[in-house]
Parts: structure tokens; sequence; C-alpha cells
């Protein structure tokens, strides 16, 4: 064999080894998704959606979770959204450069990395013991929002930094404050990268169980969740409660849940998407 | 506009711009060297030179813009009106009403053609929709672009050319009615017939606007401005009429510079 003739076998192996890379976890996704379609689409009915819990896996419904979870995804957003912004704004455009600066930005970077689980304990201690919430919403949508802070003043401070130096310019020379400038230019331009990443955090958010068992969710909640200061449970912690039974029933269950909690974190990407590409052709 | 209290024994008029042994440095380097310069009002003043010479840290002095990069400090004394404009009483956001400026790239807000013009008096807290209104209309018809952009002024200003984006960025300068107008090579992105309706209206705006513009191009110098200053290497070399900077310099390296030897 010449030495091209090698290095062509060379060059289509690793062609080869990429496609499988490529495909292995889209593969592995698809089998997965198809297995729950198949067990939980016959399922899915709007009786399953309205219905509360039962010790009849036929009864039984996801209501209290699913709206355990809006809850939960709501009070977080309304936490996490005004301190992850103010923070980032404050990093990006007020904070003075230096040792204090650094440190800071490594240790949120960081915070991103820890496991939801130490966030959990955190809230337990925290908000659940030290606050006194016990077991409710409010307790449960704090600990999300410290988890999701991370994740937010990232990606906010990279939309901010994508605003364009000149637009800034303009507005500081037509005697504009800093204050203006935030408010009226940088935060407008960078509307969509923001929106981005706060719908990418809450989707984590929606998908979070342990820290939310942690800080007192409950497995079985008899009814809907009608102030920030009862108890509840979220989508993920029914399905493993479902799953954990031993009737084969409640295992479809599980599937119907899983479905939905898939709708629900899929068309949360695609509103982030979409608000990106859009974001994208304002800007262009 | 506070009266210039101090005498001019040169000339009559009093200056609008006085700079007085002005040193500029960035941290360590030094971009400014012993500066003198005085500036007639209604006049137009080009500043040329090669790049890194410092024109355009000049021109950003006298608008302060250039407050905000780290490390950046100046020495000596920038009077416009009468005021030294780095005292500690003079606030930038003031300053910037009286001295407004036109950057190199034209640079609108991603928003609508009449925002961009009333952004101004917006952050001044003018709410008089009527005045704003006469304002954005009365500085678009400055700039010669009204005609053009009459029917849209709700569209977007991306939607523009280069060359009527800058000139949306000249009328929203002039709609907080500056006594100076600062362009920082605005013309160096643009087309010939934009740069050419650029030209006119620099002539036209001197009339009401004293001007400060820095250029690359040389001929744009000679046929815009009434005084031309050559800057080298931080350095002033040579400050005079434009006709006599371009016909008769007195320094060897203006000559050099402007016959095209080095720059």
């Amino acid at each position: 064999m010449t030495n091209i003739q090698l290095n062509r076998a060379k060059d289509k192996m690793f062609a080869t080894w990429g496609v499988v890379s490529t495909f292995f976890g889209i593969i592995l996704l698809a089998v997965f998704i198809i297995f729950i379609l198949y067990d939980g689409l016959p399922r899915l009915s709007w009786q399953f959606l309205v219905s509360l819990p039962s010790r009849k896996p036929e009864n039984a419904g996801v209501y209290t979770a699913m709206m355990g979870t809006i809850w939960i995804l709501g009070l977080t957003l309304l936490f996490a959204l005004p301190l992850g912004i103010a923070a980032a704004v404050y990093l990006e455009e007020y904070i003075p450069k230096g040792k204090f600066a650094t440190i800071l930005e490594i240790n949120i970077s960081n915070l991103a990395g820890v496991p939801s689980i130490i966030y959990g304990l955190l809230g337990l201690q925290l908000f659940a013991r030290t606050m006194k919430f016990g077991g409710n919403l409010l307790a449960g949508s704090f600990t999300l929002s410290l988890l999701i802070l991370p994740i937010i003043i990232v990606a906010t401070r990279e939309a901010i930094r994508a605003v364009p130096s000149s637009i800034k310019d303009a507005s500081f020379a037509l005697g504009a404050t800093k204050w203006q400038t935030i408010w009226l230019q940088v935060l407008p331009s960078a509307f969509g990268g923001i929106m981005t990443g706060l719908i990418l955090a809450l989707s984590r958010a929606v998908g979070e169980a342990a820290p939310l068992i942690v800080v007192g969710a409950l497995a079985y909640v008899p009814f809907a969740p009608k102030s920030p200061m009862d108890e509840y449970s979220v989508l993920p912690i029914q399905i493993f409660n479902w799953i954990s039974r031993p009737q084969h029933g409640f295992v479809v269950n599980a599937a119907a849940a899983i479905i939905i909690l898939l709708v629900i974190t899929f068309t949360m990407n695609a509103i982030a998407v979409f608000l990106r590409n859009k974001h994208q052709k304002k800007t262009n | 506009m506070k009266e210039n209290k101090k005498d001019n024994t040169e000339s009559e008029i009093p200056y609008l711009i006085t700079v007085q042994n002005l040193n500029a440095f960035y941290s360590d380097f030094q971009a400014l060297k012993n500066i003198n310069l005085n500036i007639k009002p209604f006049t137009v003043m080009a500043f040329i030179g090669p790049s890194g010479c410092g024109k355009s840290t000049l021109i950003r002095i006298f608008n302060r813009m250039n407050d905000y990069i780290d490390g950046f400090r100046i020495e000596g004394n920038v009077i416009i009106s009468g005021e030294d404009i780095y005292s500690k009483t003079v606030h930038t956001e003031n300053l910037r009403k009286q001295v407004g400026m036109v950057f190199q790239k034209p640079n609108p807000f991603p928003k609508s053609i009449f925002d961009n013009v009333a952004y101004g008096l917006k952050i001044q807290g003018i709410k008089d929709k009527k005045f704003i209104e006469e304002r954005v209309e009365k500085s678009l018809k400055q700039v010669v672009l009204w005609d053009e952009v009459k029917d849209n002024l709700k569209k977007n200003a991306y939607g523009l050319s280069g060359g009527q984006q800058q000139r949306l960025c000249i009328a929203r300068t002039l709609a907080v009615e500056p006594s100076i107008v600062l362009m920082d090579e605005p013309t160096s992105a643009l087309d010939p017939i934009s740069t050419a309706k650029i030209e006119d209206l620099i002539f036209e705006l001197k009339n009401k606007y004293t001007i400060v513009i820095v250029t690359h191009n040389m001929q744009q110098a000679a046929r815009i401005s009434d005084q031309t200053a050559f800057f080298y290497l931080g350095e002033m070399i040579e400050v005079g009429k434009t006709q006599q900077i371009f016909t008769n310099p007195k320094q060897k390296r203006t000559e050099n510079y402007i016959s095209g030897h080095f720059g």
C-alpha cells in the first residue's frame, strides 16, 4: 500500500467514526422516545391531564404534578430573571476590573457546574429550615432559582457582550447616562440572547427532581397548589414515583407523563431557537 | 454657553475650543505630546496624519469619549466655550449635548428612523410630542434626508443605505442642537457619491456649527476645511489655513506626508 492509499484509508476510517459518533446519541434518544411513545401515547387523554393522583393507575392523572411544574416554573422565572440580569449587567458594565472581578467571574462560572443535589441541600437548610418555609412552592422555586442563576448570568453576559460597542458609543455621544444606555440600547439589543439563555435554563429546571425532593416536594399531593405557600409535586417526581410502583398500569402512566415532560422541554427549546433566529435577523 | 473669559490676543473672535499644553496617555503610552491648538467658531478644522498619530485621540478628548478606556488620562487644559471640560464640575452628559459626534462607521440604533433622531431628545426627558416631531423633521431636512425617508419614518434604520445611515447619524447628532460637531473619518466607509453628499453637507453645516473632522483623505481635507492640523507620532507638527498647509507647508514632514512620501 502506498503512502497516499494509507492516508486515504485513515481519512475514511475517521469519517466513519465521525458518523458513528454523531448518530450514537441521536439514535439512542430516538429509540427511547419510540418506546415511550409506544407505551404512553394510548394512555394520553384529556382525562389523564386533568385527573388527580389515585391508588388505581387507570384513574390516576398528572394534574397536580403538572400544575406544580407550572407554578415552580413561573415562580423560578420571577425570582431568577431580575436577579440574573442585574448581576450580569453589573459584571459586564459596572464592576471595576481587577482581582475581585476575576475571582467573582470564575466562581460564577464554577457555580454552573455544581451538582443540583448540593443546591437542594442548601435550599433545605436556608429556605426550608432557617427561613421556615417548609416544603412549599416558595422553598422549591428559590432553590431552583439558585440552580439556574449562574446559567442565566453567563448567557446574559454573552448577550450583552455581543451588543456592538458602536451602538453604546452613539448613545453616550448623545449625552446618555450609563443607565440610559443599558436600559434603552444594550438590553433591548441583547433581548433575544437573554431569552434564549433564560429558556434553556428553565428547561433544565423543569426536569430537575433531586433538589426538589430534598427541599420537600411530595410524591403524593391530593390537590393542585393554589398559592406559593402550598405543598406541591412536579412531573419528574411524579414519574419517579410511578415507575417505582409494582403495578404495570403505573409504568404506562409514567410513560405518558414522560411524553408531557418532553413536550414541555422541546417546546421551550423550540421557542429558544425561534427567539435566537429572530434576534439574529434583526441585528444583521 | 458661557462667554470665553480668556484673552485672545491673536484674534478678535474668541476661540470656541482652546487646547493648552495637552498630554494624553493610554497607561504608559503617550498618545499626544504637548498640543496647543485654537479653533474658531463656525469653521471646519481638519486633523490629518498617518494612523496612530493621535488625531482620533484628540477629537475624542473634545467630548470625553476616552473616559471609557481603562488607563486613559490627560494633562493640560481643554477649554470649550470658556469652560475647562475636564474640571470636576463638568458633567459629561451636558458636555456631549454641546459637543456632538459622528463616527467612522454609520452606527444607527436598531430602531426606527424617527426614534433614532428623537433618541437624544428623549434621554433629556423631553416628552412634548409636537416639539420632538418638529425637531426630527428639521434635523432630517438639515441633512437632506427628509425627502427620502419622510414616508418611512417608522421603518428600521438598518434598511437605509450606508450613505443614508451616515446622514441619519448626523441628523441624530444635530437634533440635540450642539454647537460643535466632531466627525471621526465620517466618509471612510462610504462610496464616492455618498461621500460627496456628506461633504456638501459639512459645507452647509459650518454656517451654524463648528466642525472638527478627522480624515485620511487628503483631498477631502483640502476641499472642506478652513484650517488643517497635521499630526505625527503624537505631536502636532503644523497647523494653519488649509490652503497654506497644502500649497506651502512650513515643515518638511508635512510636505512629505501631503505629497504622499509616507503615511
